[in-house]
């Protein structure tokens, strides 16, 4: 069989990646603020990253080095599938170190690696709209992002700490971008928004099913919203990796086994990898045995 | 009150394609004066206070507003900024039904301090402060500041939906049918708070009421309409003690004696 001669380069026609790239340029403009694209339907489920899938294919050239992950690693289905997709209709290099790639897309995590200049990191986005579970009209919204009326944000921390005594938002953490547009920096945990702020890497936002694209060109200030008295904080885990010893990362909860065992390990899989090849230990990486308690 | 007025009402006039919602209504309304406007339903009534709060724009006629730093806008010609900052820090405007004004889905203590963040304060101590002064003063029990008000009855919630909109000290609140729907204790306990707390900070109001009773004791001055046209207005003890025209003479006789 001959190599995929149906498919355009990358899936997409090339009128609608014109298309998804003039958004793309807007919202790089407008930095924060949601431009309205023509969302496609693409080979895969709402919800699954339409609309990031829409955007790599509307930036990803021959020479692109692309890495996918999903909740921080490159071996999940998804992170899989999409690396394999692109791999197929693009025909480009895939890679899962993070320093090696010039196109990440991302579901819920930016990589613990800073990213540099000429790197672009795709979010794949459910909700756009950073006061949808507050205010349900779409007119409204628009209205109050065009006038900066952003009183309502605050309501939701407030209930937070009312509720909580502290602000219990952990994931989707609105974030103001450029003194200007309050923005959803997509479900990622709140741990990775001050990595959003004077970022080195364009960082492009796509959400499929909401048809919206946003962007956060580099070095763009980007600031979690909080109270004077109950500032900003990002999550902090008393133990470290339990495989590379990593601490000042993200760690992700594994259940060993059903009678309370768990361990913290790092959500960013190339991260840890690179560490243990670096020869760092963790408690559990298996190295050395040890007798069962 | 000042001898200046807050704001100048003046051939004010609204029609719905062909037909008539209200017509050359023309009013100036003082600093802490209280006008009620009364009539039957259709009269115009809700449509000349969504005129007057800019829900809608009226067909033609102006109305002035005196600023806070005394300068005098048409409130048709602001713009749509500063239209909604005015909304939310200088009036307020308080809904028949409560959850119209209310968010149901927010504590008791958000709901109040939504103005407070919206005008840029970000200081959690001090916004729940002032929530719960507010809880107080409209008769809520501070152990509420964290409730919905979908857990709260329908007094309380009216009186939580002032409370919301007084807390940026406005200076014209624009109330409609504000009892409408509270049993008569319930009603009477309401008015005597809204009486305290006009009086207290000198707020200036237009009720819309089709009850007499509210506008006798809440209001000094009141417009009876009929047909979207005001047909008498005058002091309020005078209108209803000395009525002239007809229909409102049949208006105050309507008045069930128990």
């Amino acid at each position: 069989m001959s190599a995929t001669p149906s498919y355009n380069f990358a899936y997409l026609d090339e009128q609608t990646k014109r298309m998804i790239r003039r958004a793309i340029l807007k919202a790089i403009a407008i930095p924060g603020y949601q431009v309205p694209f023509a969302s496609r339907e693409m080979p895969m489920p709402y919800g699954w990253g339409t609309g990031g899938v829409q955007v790599t294919a509307a930036i990803v050239g021959p020479t692109d080095v692309l890495k996918v992950i999903d909740q921080g690693a490159d071996d999940t289905t998804n992170a899989v599938s999409i690396r394999a997709f692109f791999a197929k209709v693009a025909n480009v290099k895939t890679t899962t170190h993070t320093g090696d790639a010039t196109i990440i897309q991302t579901r819920h995590r930016i990589p613990e690696k800073q990213l540099q200049a000429g790197q672009t990191l795709v979010y794949q986005v459910p909700i756009p709209e950073p006061l949808r579970l507050l205010e349900p009209r779409e007119t409204e919204t628009r209205v109050m992002h065009a006038l900066k009326e952003y009183g309502l944000m605050h309501v939701k921390l407030y209930e937070d700490i009312a509720t909580h005594g502290r602000i219990a938002t952990t994931y989707g953490y609105p974030v103001m971008v450029e003194d200007r547009y309050v923005m959803s920096p997509s479900p990622t945990p709140k741990f990775d928004n001050p990595k959003m702020h004077m970022s080195a890497a364009l960082q492009l936002f796509g959400a499929g099913r909401e048809m919206r694209i946003y962007a956060v060109p580099p070095f763009t200030k980007v600031v979690s919203l909080d109270f004077e008295d109950h500032p900003f904080e990002i999550q902090h885990f008393s133990e470290p990796c339990a495989l590379c010893a990593a601490t000042g990362v993200y760690l992700d909860e594994v259940i060993l086994d059903d009678h309370g065992g768990h361990m913290f390990v790092c959500s960013d899989t190339d991260n840890c990898e690179d560490r243990r090849a670096a020869g760092h230990r963790g408690a559990l990486s298996g190295e050395v045995l040890e007798a069962a308690e | 009150m000042t001898d200046s007025p807050l704001l100048r009402v003046s051939n004010l006039s609204k029609y719905y394609g062909a037909r008539l919602g209200c017509t050359d209504v023309n009013f100036e309304l003082y600093p802490g004066e209280v006008l009620a406007v009364v009539g039957e339903s259709g009269s115009g009534k809700t449509t000349l206070l969504n005129c007057l709060s800019t829900n809608l724009e009226p067909t033609s006629g102006r109305a002035e507003y005196r600023m806070r730093d005394d300068v005098w806008r048409n409130i048709y010609d602001l713009s749509e900024a500063e239209r909604r900052f005015l909304m939310r820090t200088d009036w307020g405007f308080v809904h028949q039904n409560p959850a119209d004004g209310l968010r149901m889905t927010v504590s008791a203590g958000a709901n109040v301090g939504e103005r407070l963040m919206a005008i840029g304060d970000r200081h959690y101590g001090n916004i729940r402060a002032s929530a719960v002064d507010w809880l107080g003063r409209v008769e809520i029990n501070e152990d509420r500041v964290d409730d919905q008000p979908r857990s709260f009855s329908g007094g309380m919630r009216q009186r939580l939906q002032i409370a919301r909109n007084l807390v940026t000290s406005p200076r014209l609140v624009f109330m409609d049918e504000p009892t409408g729907g509270l049993d008569v204790s319930v009603q009477a306990r309401l008015l005597d708070l809204l009486r305290g707390l006009v009086g207290e900070l000198g707020l200036a109001a237009v009720i819309v009421t089709h009850d007499l009773a509210v506008a006798r004791l809440l209001s000094h001055r009141m417009m009876v309409m009929k047909d979207g046209r005001v047909i008498e207005s005058g002091l309020t003890d005078r209108v209803l003690d000395d009525p002239r025209e007809p229909y409102t003479q049949l208006l105050v006789s309507s008045i069930l004696q128990v």
